[in-house]
């Protein structure tokens, strides 16, 4: 007998697995783990955080017909409202950009598609953050005109400045 | 035989079966329509649909109307099946658009006043007719392992389990590899990388056996970006499972577990 002779078959399958299906074996550490416990707690603060924040709007005092320029301002002079603020905007733009990074995950198709709606997804992201954080922290309420003399809609407290 | 049982184990037939008392009578027979979607990759590039209308039996399931049609009319109809008795695995497909085992499916549960479409399950390529190319989903299921690693010196006799031990992860042994559940995953569908249902089952039965030892590598595979928190807990998987296991409570488990030992 021939030694030379082809002991085996290949199998009729070998190698034919589209690549699709192959999963890269670069280590994505905890980052996923982090982001669904993340989404869960974030969840939870969310809740009461928005929920407090529409009853101290529309509900105490005058409620809806008391929410005006002059009442943002106010409420941004007390420096327990701009951190309820500040953890507002932060919790729900993280909560809401990281919901948004999940769908498209399941849903793009092709990795450059993906790639690019999610770049869109984290500029529109930082942009709204930093944003956000810059007005509860540098919000001026006692607008000056031309003239020297307060605006019209300035709050009451901007008198005894 | 007790005749306690007052609500049948599945609903009601939708096809009038007549008296059936003593077994004596005739089984009824009815006229179905079956809608299968073919893929014949030797004649053509595309799929398309094919339909037969069959005299059955009230007895019959959608697995007997496929082999009237394959051994009496159409014989290039193609589709997996081995021991017919909803243990193999093998005849999983979509039937009127959920993923079902052809030999578990009786025709009179079905709406028979339509077509009943059969297609192949959804996210793995089709070969031919029914037959898709199960090489993605067992690959993953390889993936993580499913056998029993144990580190300590070889017993005698066989590894002693208290019956609460054993009851721990008693729902996910029972799984028959058939990958309706994979298979029924909108998640898998767009991303074939997904470990899938069945993987994390598997996972899970050994994972929570008190005689594995490897439950900390499992968890670090499926930890992974691809892995358990890929699910959408959309239940799609619980629904599909033809062996009742609740999947999706299976995947929370394993999802819990990850976290437990990561804190």
């Amino acid at each position: 007998m021939s030694a030379t002779v082809e002991s085996t078959i290949a199998a009729p399958r070998t190698g034919r697995i589209d690549p699709k299906y192959t999963r890269d074996k670069t280590k994505s550490g905890n980052f996923e783990m982090l982001a669904w416990l993340f989404m869960r707690l974030s969840g939870v603060a969310l809740v009461v955080l928005i929920f407090v924040h529409l009853f101290s709007n529309l509900m105490v005092g005058d409620g809806i017909n008391g929410l005006d320029f002059g009442f943002v301002a106010g409420k941004w002079a007390d420096p327990f409202w701009q951190f309820w603020d500040l953890a507002l905007l932060w919790l729900s733009m993280l909560h809401g950009t990281n919901g948004v990074r999940t769908i498209i995950n399941d849903y793009a198709e092709r990795d450059g598609v993906r790639f690019w709606l999610k770049m869109v997804l984290y500029a529109a992201t930082t942009v709204i953050i930093v944003l956000g954080t810059l007005v509860i922290f540098t919000f001026e309420p006692c607008l000056v005109g031309a003239d020297g003399m307060l605006l019209e809609s300035t709050p009451a407290f901007c008198e005894t400045l | 035989m007790s005749t306690t049982a007052t609500e049948p184990a599945e609903g009601p037939s939708k096809v009038d079966l007549g008296a059936q008392g003593g077994g004596t009578g005739e089984i009824p027979s009815f006229d179905v329509t079956l809608k299968v979607r073919r893929y014949l990759p030797e004649t053509s590039e595309d799929a398309y649909w094919d339909e037969w209308t069959v005299t059955m039996y009230g007895t019959d399931r959608v697995l007997d109307a496929l082999h009237k049609v394959k051994w009496d009319i159409d014989g290039t109809l193609s589709f997996r099946r081995s021991c017919a008795h909803g243990v193999c695995g093998s005849d999983a497909m979509r039937i009127n658009g959920r993923n079902r085992l052809a030999c578990k499916t009786l025709l009179k549960d079905l709406d028979l006043s339509k077509p009943i479409l059969v297609e192949p399950i959804k996210g793995l390529p089709v070969e031919k007719d029914l037959i898709v190319d199960m090489d993605p989903f067992f690959q993953s299921y390889r993936e993580i392992m499913p056998f029993l690693i144990n580190k300590g010196p070889e017993p005698t006799k066989e590894r002693l389990q208290s019956a609460e031990e054993r009851e721990r992860f008693d729902d996910t042994t029972k799984c028959i590899l058939c990958a309706a559940c994979t298979s029924s995953c909108p998640v898998f569908w767009t991303d074939g990388q997904y470990f899938g249902p069945a993987a994390i089952v598997n996972a899970h039965r050994f994972i929570f056996d008190s005689r594995d030892d490897a439950g900390d590598m499992r968890l670090e595979i499926l930890n992974d970006k691809e892995g358990v928190w890929r699910c959408r807990t959309t239940f799609n998987c619980s629904e599909a499972c033809p062996r009742g296991i609740q999947v999706t409570k299976a995947i929370a488990e394993v999802k819990q577990a990850v976290l437990a030992g990561s804190f």
